[in-house]
């Protein structure tokens, strides 16, 4: 059993070979089985991916090449609130960049990136759905809409 | 007591976003507190549109349509009007030009020019109530053509119809029906929703997806029987967590009605469908990389041919459309092909759904007629700019498609012209810019979402989009040169003739067609390091006017790099190679003495 070389607690382990067993441990549902996985750790590193390949019984190569192409996967984790900032082109035009930047210098880390504290990350995404509420973030979910820069710093302390 | 009044609170990812969900709360407190519940009914539905005016409630049947409803308005609605008839007009719409309450959206601009086809029943009906949906004619289609007319018969239909492909190119969806069809008889066939908006800006499959699910599923399964598959797939992106769970309730009250599964109503006819989720990369959208995706592969497209109907989803014959030409298909089999093809212009026929957002007053979701004109879409269904500023480019097609100006505004819209005029159909995103958006800041944009998706599998696209990319930034930063304005065009030339796909021949699109009707605006940036609409950071210069500076420092103490010198009661001058831009300056000077150039 190849299992003995992956770090990854008992519980984990067999927490990733269920995943895979609900899909029959059939390859062509990798990205079924990668949301289902990351849905459960909050990320996909890499011991969880090598984990998957060897269910799927596929190179590790395979599994980390889907993982890396797909933006919505991700190999760090995020923070306790993660904080996106949509910057699809309504909310471009008007102004999101600007609350991406406050955002940024209110909480001092760059987009992708999560505070020391493990509080909260910022990521950037296209397009959220809610144009008429133009330019919108959403922190774990919730959606925050028709924002100016000078509302970031009210907002972060809700949290 | 018979259920006498209906109300319709739209719960579309927009209204949720401003609180929909505490209006549909209070409301059934209302109702409840008021023992009412036998006679008026909460139902949650799919977008109305008027996503501008969230959330929406109507009415039903006087039709009133009440905007921005808070939840804390639920118990005035319920008290005036479902009690005591009377409109709670200050919860109407006021129309901007004669500033009365408008209390049916038929009246209102921004409805009076729609035709809602695709949309029917969006907005209408409880998109996970399928009897809602049968009670609007679901399924009849799919009845009829499993009943009445032979697959030939119907494909004829759908080509006499001259419907054309909603997904941004256009392809005749008879023609593709009728070669999926003829491929490989007899053997294992599939038929592919693609869902997987990832047009930034556009949001019209999603809406299509959660107001009417029903509608995709009956036309997916009219798809099967037209080329003889028995399996359907929706790809769809996993960022629509609501269009999902409203699509697996309604497979799963198709199956349970006997609409989907075996047998479909009696004929024999077998026709089952499955979701695959997609994980956030807009090439996927191309149907080869789409096809990929759903085998668990990196979505990277292959070289057509073959097309997907020779060898597609796990290498047999597949039929991909999108939503929205799905949602088409049961309003064409009941109401017939020479109905349908009297609504358009003559090479593109029927309506089609356009996300319309930026700065237009009344954004949302609108479905019009092909030949309709830019003008009556921003300034009658729009509402005009918002804020009352000029005017500048309209944006169609997302990063594939390009901008219109003013002098596209009375061009009648329809695939062909659009091409004609630079741009694309593309999905329907509509992005209306006014005199404060840069347009070379607007190519920019683009090319970083396209250098962000490439998927790197061909060299034009993975490494020429980023020098387009690097040669935009320079222009924007003061850097540029006339040569590099040269360099944008033939290397967009380069990357249109040499690209693999869809995406990459399209890409540099945003920046031919910015260049073509933003020339001037191009060769400011380049030759007097200057910026109009005051986007570029670079370009950005802060002066005092010595005339109005009264010397009260204020804008010197707050100077975070020490830029600012002068003394009390004198004017300050701004040190242009110390400033940051960061406009701390503009915002604290209490004489209107700082402008920026």
């Amino acid at each position: 059993m190849c299992g003995s070389k992956i770090k990854i607690s008992e519980a984990n382990y067999l927490k990733v070979k269920e995943i895979c067993a609900s899909f029959n441990n059939n390859p062509g549902e990798l990205i079924n089985v990668l949301h289902q996985t990351q849905g459960h750790f909050g990320y996909l590193p890499e011991e969880v991916q090598q984990v998957v390949a060897e269910c799927l019984q596929i190179p590790v190569g395979r599994v980390y090449g889907v993982v890396s192409f797909y933006s919505f996967f991700t190999m760090k984790p995020k923070g306790k609130y993660a904080i996106s900032v949509c910057l699809g082109t309504a909310c471009y035009v008007k102004g999101g960049d600007k609350i991406l930047d406050a955002l940024k210098s209110e909480l001092k880390i760059n987009e992708g990136e999560v505070t020391p504290d493990g509080k909260f990350s910022i990521d950037v995404l296209r397009c959220v759905g809610a144009c008429g509420l133009a330019p919108v973030m959403t922190i774990n979910g919730k959606t925050y809409g028709r924002l100016v820069p000078e509302q970031v710093k009210d907002i972060l302390a809700q949290y | 007591m018979a259920i006498k009044m209906h109300i319709l609170v739209c719960g579309g990812t927009g209204c949720s976003a401003s609180s929909s969900h505490e209006v549909i709360a209070e409301l059934n407190k209302e109702l409840e507190a008021h023992n009412l519940t036998d006679f008026a009914k909460v139902v949650v539905t799919g977008c109305f549109g008027f996503c501008e005016r969230g959330p929406i409630v109507k009415i039903i049947p006087d039709n009133t349509f009440y905007t921005r409803v808070k939840p804390e308005d639920a118990k005035e609605i319920i008290e005036e009007h479902i009690i005591k008839g009377r409109k709670v007009n200050r919860l109407l719409y006021v129309a901007p030009d004669t500033n009365e309450h408008v209390s049916d959206s038929k009246h209102m601009e921004f409805y009076k020019k729609q035709v809602r086809i695709a949309l029917r029943n969006c907005g209408f009906i409880d998109p996970e109530n399928i009897e809602e949906s049968i009670a609007r004619e679901g399924y009849a289609a799919l009845g009829k053509c499993l009943t009445e007319m032979t697959p030939a018969q119907v494909i004829e239909e759908i080509k006499k119809s001259g419907l054309r492909g909603r997904g941004g190119a256009g392809f005749p969806t008879g023609t593709k029906w009728e070669i999926a069809s003829k491929s490989r008889v007899g053997e294992q066939k599939y038929v592919v929703c693609n869902a997987d908006e990832g047009d930034p800006g556009a949001f019209m499959d999603r809406s299509l997806l959660e107001g009417d699910p029903h509608s995709i599923l009956e036309a997916m399964a009219i798809c099967g029987y037209c080329i003889g598959a028995d399996h359907g797939l929706i790809y769809i992106r996993a960022e629509y967590p609501l269009a999902i769970h409203r699509l697996q309730v309604a497979i799963k009250q198709a199956e349970e009605y006997g609409l989907l599964g075996e047998d479909i109503m009696g004929t024999g006819f077998n026709f089952t469908i499955e979701l695959r989720y997609g994980a956030g990369a807009f090439v996927c959208g191309e149907e080869t990389a789409l096809i990929h995706s759903m085998e668990g592969k990196r979505g990277e497209p292959t070289f057509k041919p073959p097309f997907p109907a020779q060898s597609g989803y796990l290498e047999k014959p597949t039929n991909v459309n999108n939503v929205e030409t799905y949602a088409n298909i049961p309003v064409i089999i009941n109401k017939g092909a020479d109905w349908f093809n009297k609504i358009g212009t003559e090479k593109s026929k029927g309506t089609k759904v356009f996300a319309l957002a930026g700065k237009v007053n009344n954004v949302g979701l609108i479905e019009v007629p092909m030949g309709i004109t830019l003008r009556e879409i921003i300034y009658e269904i729009g509402g005009g700019i918002k804020g009352g500023k000029k005017f500048k480019a309209v944006q169609t097609g997302g990063p594939s498609g390009g901008c219109l100006t003013e002098k596209h505004l009375d061009t009648p819209i329809d695939y062909d012209s659009l091409v004609a005029a630079g741009s694309m159909m593309g999905s329907g995103g509509m992005i209306v810019m006014d005199e404060d958006n840069c347009m070379v800041d607007v190519a920019k944009f683009y090319l970083g979402f396209t250098v962000e998706e490439s998927c790197g599998k061909c060299t034009p696209c993975r490494v020429g989009n980023k020098r387009l990319l690097e040669i935009l930034t320079k222009i924007t930063e003061g850097k540029g040169t006339m040569q590099d304005l040269e360099e944008l065009k033939n290397l967009s030339n380069v990357i249109k003739d040499a690209a693999l796909c869809g995406l990459g021949q399209t890409s540099p699109n945003p920046v031919l067609s910015t260049i073509n009707n933003f020339w001037d605006e191009y060769v400011e940036h380049v030759t007097e390091k200057k910026c109009r609409a005051g986007q570029c950071k670079a370009l950005k210069q802060y002066v005092i006017n010595p005339d109005v500076c009264k010397g009260c420092t204020a804008c010197a103490r707050a100077c975070p790099v020490g830029a600012i010198s002068g003394t009390v009661k004198n004017p300050h001058v701004i040190d242009q190679s110390k400033c940051i831009k960061c406009g701390t300056c503009y915002e604290k000077c209490k004489f209107g003495a700082i402008s920026i150039k």
